[in-house]
């Protein structure tokens, strides 16, 4: 053992502090980014042919059912965006990794984008279904104020004039707002809502034709990778701003 | 064909829906691919100012 | 860790189990006013509010919808399997409106009778092919008191 190594528990760490560098993961967002993206797009087209045209109507809702199809995926990548924004910026705050608050700020638009694309399509989705298009039910409350966070974290962290203390701001309010995230989740089971339960993360099994739930996993895994693609090219455009005067930034734009 | 977009009856709740989330997601998806586009232009004249 | 990175960790931890146990005994405070619809069973037991309007939700008893002839009258039982409420509504019902379906109401108890304004269908979790659901549909025919599945 060299002398001059570094302690065990330092190297540890070197593959954390790796996704600290803002070069490194302007590289990794430049290369990833796009081809995931293009999968995403791909794997659209396939969900969609499947989700519109190859699965069966439903034995009670005829064919308004395929809005599933947007509403359950987008629903939940609305949760699942938020909790990598509260994660990013819970890491930015405790930390101090400047990456940590700038994959919150690409987070953010994303997630209002998802939750906004939810309401909109399960709207569209009750009027022929329930009879109406919105009722003050628990779990459509609930994902509203999802919306208002989102709006929220944006607003405190463009509003404050200081980057540091807009950074430190808006991951607090990004971290407490994490609690809405169970309790949009179990709404469903906690009180009685207009909403229906789960379909397919219950225990005892999804109870949906399996024609009806492949495509559904389709455009789930699909809008996944459009959240990687589209939080890879914000990761990048939020980097050109915040370290516009350092040299890499400058070999990037003139070369 | 017009079956298909008549969706018995639901084909103004499954299009509209479909083509909100087509517009969002395509913004969202977009509008950080024209802004870096931007920002390159704009350090580009700045480091040839210099 | 540093011991100010420590800190850090221990105040964000700090707020959110803070922020969580006020939030969660916000809820359980205001629990009955987060439910959308009472029971046929709250009800029975003198729980739902006199003279105001409130919602209740239920299965439709099957047989017991009568429409009236010449006008969109309809009356129906709702039940949660322990006790039932007659409904009576005037209007048009939401397609998925039928015998054995989840149903929310809104409107208020006239006597023993509960007037609806509004009449909203629930949907279960179940999503299912029509050929399937008449395969389903024919097997349980040979069996007797094969019924509508529950959707609670």
């Amino acid at each position: 053992m060299l002398d001059n190594a570094p302690p065990r528990h330092a190297r540890n760490w070197v593959w954390f502090h790796r996704f600290g560098s803002p070069e490194h993961c302007y590289r990794l967002s430049e290369r990833w980014g796009p081809r995931a993206g293009v999968c995403a797009g791909a794997l659209f087209m396939v969900g969609l042919y499947l989700g519109l045209v190859a699965a069966p109507p439903d034995y009670q809702m005829g064919n308004s059912y395929r809005i599933i199809f947007i509403h359950v995926p987008t629903a939940w990548m609305s949760l699942f965006a938020y909790v990598s924004m509260a994660i990013s910026a819970a890491i930015g705050l405790i930390w101090k990794i400047k990456m940590g608050h700038c994959i919150a700020r690409s987070c953010a638009p994303l997630g209002a984008a998802f939750t906004l694309c939810a309401l909109i399509t399960g709207s569209l989705w009750g009027k022929p279904t329930w009879g109406t298009y919105w009722i003050w039910d628990a779990r459509l409350t609930s994902e509203l104020i999802l919306l208002f966070l989102y709006f929220g974290f944006m607003a405190l962290d463009n509003a404050i004039e200081n980057r540091r203390t807009a950074a430190q701001a808006s991951a607090i309010l990004a971290v407490v707002g994490l609690i809405n995230i169970p309790i949009i989740h179990y709404s469903v089971e906690w009180w009685n809502t207009l909403h229906q339960g789960s379909t397919v993360l219950k225990l005892e099994g999804p109870t949906i034709d399996t024609r009806m739930l492949i495509p559904l996993l389709v455009m789930f895994f699909a809008i996944n990778l459009y959240f990687i693609s589209g939080l890879c090219s914000r990761i990048q455009c939020e980097l050109l701003d915040s370290e516009r005067s350092t040299s890499w930034v400058r070999r990037i734009a003139g070369g | 064909m017009v079956e298909f977009l008549q969706m018995g009856g639901h084909g103004f709740y499954i299009w509209t829906s479909y083509s909100i989330v087509l517009v969002v997601l395509l913004y969202t998806w977009l509008s950080p691919h024209y802004r870096r586009k931007r920002q390159l232009q704009s350090l580009l004249r700045q480091i040839r100012r210099q | 860790m540093t011991p100010k990175r420590k800190r850090r960790l221990m105040i964000t931890l700090f707020i959110v189990t803070g922020v969580s146990a006020a939030t969660g005994l916000t809820l359980m405070s205001l629990n009955e006013n987060i439910n959308l619809f009472y029971s046929p069973s709250q009800i029975a037991a003198g729980e739902s509010p006199h003279n105001a309007t409130f919602r209740v939700g239920g299965m439709v008893v099957t047989g017991s919808v009568t429409r009236n002839a010449r006008n969109l009258d309809v009356r129906f039982d709702l039940t949660d399997t322990v006790e039932q409420v007659s409904v009576h509504y005037s209007g048009i019902l939401p397609d998925l409106f039928r015998e054995g379906q989840g149903i929310v109401a809104l409107g208020k108890m006239e006597g023993t009778v509960f007037r609806a304004e509004q009449v909203l269908a629930k949907h279960d979790e179940t999503y299912m092919a029509p050929e399937i659901r008449d395969a389903i549909n024919t097997a349980n025919a040979g069996k007797p008191s094969a019924g509508e599945e529950d959707p609670y």
